[in-house]
């Protein structure tokens, strides 16, 4: 989405140091660009994601720590902006689900196993006297 | 075991039917707003063509009020100007208008040309208030009630609709004492 004249920041940021740069860009990576959702700050250039990119440039100068600033922008966007949503009430079937579907494919197989394991037991039962039958049989 | 080798499958299918169905309408762009229930942000914005002077959502304290997010950039913006010019005549509650990311000049000039629906215009040029507010996409409209505390948000230009079955209700309600 491109909007036709945006306003830049007129403040100059502040440069950071390489550990701040480093934490830059290792957040802008974990957090969800809102206009073009699929992206994330880092990699989108829409307006308000470098606005954003921007905002975490002043937290990390201000000497917020990561934890601070996921915290700022849950707190404005919601837990949507997390690329990795947390573990809570309303995530559990995201987080859990795999494991339950995991868990019902594996009684599923088990109960598979067992009845090809009696069907098999019962052919090998009926065998001898299948035999015993084809022998009368013949002339 | 033989009827669940029929029904098993069904049921998978309708669950998944289920979901697939009910994701049809649900708009992935529609974010909702941790906002909602929480007191609007107190940050304080410039008033449009008078920069010297400072407004905050405190000063609308014990009114049920709007605030529209627009710009002069943003085309969904003016799709629904005529309806925020309506809904204003009405005078149901006061309708603070945040232009973001505009430059004042453009501002003043829309709001010239399309007509001013706002009880007061407020200028976020450098968009630092709308991230408070948790904007992502112009236009906005929140409800705010008479303690202060966020009630509503509408993402997307707002529709008669939206206006007649949403908003209005819930300003009666609020407003009610």
């Amino acid at each position: 989405m491109s909007q036709s004249g945006p306003l830049r920041r007129e403040a100059e940021l502040a440069p950071l140091d390489p550990a701040g740069q480093a934490r830059l860009k290792a957040l802008s990576e974990e957090l969800r660009c809102l206009v073009c959702q699929n992206q994330t700050l880092a990699d989108s250039h829409a307006d308000l994601a470098i606005d954003l990119r921007d905002q975490v440039h002043e937290l990390i100068a201000a000497g917020r720590s990561d934890a601070q600033i996921r915290q700022y922008m849950v707190e404005r966007y919601g837990d949507f902006v997390l690329y990795k949503p947390p573990v809570q009430g309303n995530t559990a079937l995201l987080w859990g689900g795999p494991f339950a579907l995991l868990a019902v494919g594996g009684v599923v197989w088990a109960l598979v196993q067992r009845r090809s394991r009696v069907a098999a037991a019962a052919a090998v039962a009926a065998t001898p006297s299948e035999r015993g039958r084809r022998l009368l049989d013949e002339p | 075991m033989k009827a669940l080798r029929f029904v098993l499958p069904l049921a998978v299918f309708a669950a998944i039917a289920f979901f697939l169905l009910k994701g049809l309408d649900r708009d992935p762009r529609h974010v909702p707003s941790p906002l909602i229930g929480k007191p609007a942000p107190a940050v304080a914005v410039p008033v449009l063509g008078n920069a010297a002077q400072t407004w905050s959502p405190e000063q609308m304290r014990g009114q049920v009020w709007l605030l529209n997010v627009w710009g002069s950039w943003c085309a969904a913006c003016q799709v629904e100007h005529p309806l925020l010019n309506q809904l204003a005549a009405r005078q149901l509650a006061p309708v603070v208008g945040l232009a973001w990311k505009d430059a004042p000049e453009a501002s003043q000039a829309w709001l010239a040309r399309l007509g001013n629906p706002y009880t007061l215009s407020v200028s976020d040029r450098d968009g630092r208030a709308a991230i408070d507010w948790g904007v992502y996409g112009a236009p906005e409209t929140f409800v705010i009630d008479k303690a202060g505390i966020v009630r509503d948000k509408h993402v997307g230009a707002l529709t008669a609709e939206v206006i007649e079955q949403r908003l209005v209700p819930l300003i009666a309600r609020l407003k009610a004492p």
